[in-house]
């Protein structure tokens, strides 16, 4: 069982829809039991990050602990934003600090909010994109994004002006800032594969 | 590099999805979620759908229907009509809308963009310009509210950077002259709030041929392109538009 992290965000639903469509068990659940019960976990977000964290409150220690004694985690979105150690968006706030970066201000040269769909290059060894071409479009809506200064994560890229990365991986903990939830049938993969990892993990 | 998007727009009364022109004289298109689950099938970036009854009554409808278009839909999804505080707003973002969009209120009451952008982050704030062109002034338009029926005092592209800088995410820009026409896009008007903002402009009213999309994004500046007429009663599939607009060098996702 998957446990989507229910914290009074947007868009938890249609995580945990998209998982039921590819018909994989995920319950939305903010209760600690769950959270420690579960195979994997789903930090889902659309917020502003300062109220995302603030929502998140004292899960937040938890979802660490258990992330960096290996239980895969995926965040998406700002869920994926709060991975990092610190963003800028109303801020400063902390985020979980899993992986090394902060989150910042995509530059005003580019039309920003970063809206729509971007071609993503999926590097061979990252998890999540397995089965998938080396290359597809997956659906972006933000302005800030995370510049990932860690040397032990893979990173996933789209060009927006700039190499913006769209995804990483770090061990078994994963993020995307597009939405695969709302990326048709590619986006259904990248969850699909994240549900395999996680049986993987208990296999 | 970032596609331009083709967004088909539902507007619902009743649970029906219907269509005018100008805003007025609605025939039936087709159920909501049937015709949401086609859209995406066929290949659209994305889906607006607009309670256009926008009632007390209608709101808790339109709820439900979002519920159910998020459980059979994985496209993003904007939802409008009536929205007139951050508590709907929620309501809407927790059934599985991605977005949504805001107009008369946000004119009566502009805080609530910068509550709402605060609150959901500004990417899933939509500002809802319904602009009409002014007689009295040419080249430039007048913001109308209440689905169209009321004229304000607002210039639309002054209106557009106001809330741009208040915390809209993007611009969904319907020309009322143009609306339901089939005879193209107003891209004086894309033009003129495209170069005064730095967020996305969806164009939307007076889509009919092909060529009237590619107008639209070259010479409008729009980021995505909006319609309702041609799509549901099936002029021009998704992909067809798609594959004309790539075969003019467009970045399409296809």
């Amino acid at each position: 069982m998957l446990i989507v992290i229910d914290y009074n965000v947007g868009n938890v639903k249609s995580v945990c829809n998209a998982f039921r469509h590819i018909g994989c068990r995920a319950k939305l659940s903010c209760k600690p039991q769950d959270i420690k019960a579960a195979d994997g976990l789903v930090l889902p977000g659309v917020a502003a990050f300062g109220y995302a964290v603030s929502a998140l409150g004292p899960l937040a220690e938890l979802i660490k602990k258990l992330a960096l004694a290996g239980k895969p985690l995926l965040g998406i979105c700002v869920g994926y934003q709060m991975l990092f150690d610190e963003s800028v968006e109303y801020g400063p706030h902390k985020g979980l600090g899993l992986i090394s970066g902060n989150v910042v201000p995509i530059p005003s040269s580019q039309t920003v909010p970063h809206m729509g769909w971007n071609l993503v290059k999926l590097p061979e060894d990252m998890d999540l994109f397995a089965r998938l071409p080396r290359e597809k479009h997956f659906y972006f809506a933000h302005s800030f994004y995370a510049d990932v200064t860690d040397a032990g994560a893979k990173i996933a890229y789209t060009d927006y002006g700039f190499q913006l990365p769209a995804s990483v991986q770090k061990g078994t903990i994963y993020g995307t800032q597009f939405h695969p939830e709302k990326s048709g049938a590619d986006g259904l993969k990248v969850l699909e594969n994240f549900s395999k990892i996680c049986k993987r993990k208990i296999a | 590099m970032l596609s331009k998007r083709i967004i088909t727009c539902l507007d619902v009364k009743d649970n029906r999805v219907v269509k005018g022109v100008h805003f007025l004289n609605l025939r039936d298109a087709g159920d909501p979620v049937e015709l949401g689950k086609r859209y995406s099938d066929e290949g659209a970036d994305e889906l607006v759908f607009l309670d256009i009854t926008a009632t007390i009554r209608s709101r808790k409808t339109i709820v439900d229907l979002v519920e159910k278009v998020a459980e059979n839909v994985f496209i993003p999804f904007t939802v409008g009509g009536g929205i007139g505080s951050v508590g709907q707003i929620d309501e809407l973002l927790r059934s599985g809308a991605e977005k949504v969009s805001v107009n008369t209120a946000a004119v009566q009451n502009p805080n609530l963009l910068t509550e709402a952008a605060q609150r959901f982050g500004n990417q899933c704030i939509v500002i809802a310009i319904d602009a009409r062109r002014s007689k009295t002034q040419p080249g430039r338009w007048q913001v109308t509210v209440k689905a169209g029926s009321e004229p304000t005092d607002l210039d639309a592209v002054e209106w557009a950077v106001k809330a741009e800088k208040l915390g809209a995410g993007e611009i969904l820009l319907t020309s009322m002259d143009a609306d339901g026409t089939k005879a193209g896009y107003d891209n004086e008007l894309n033009k003129a709030v495209s170069d005064a903002v730095n967020i996305p402009v969806i164009a939307s009213g007076g889509a009919g041929e092909l060529e009237h999309l590619y107008d639209a994004i070259v010479k409008g500046g729009a980021d995505a392109v909006l319609m309702a007429s041609i799509t549901h009663f099936e002029n021009y599939t998704i992909k067809q538009m798609k594959e004309y607009l790539a075969s003019r060098g467009i970045p399409m996702n296809l």
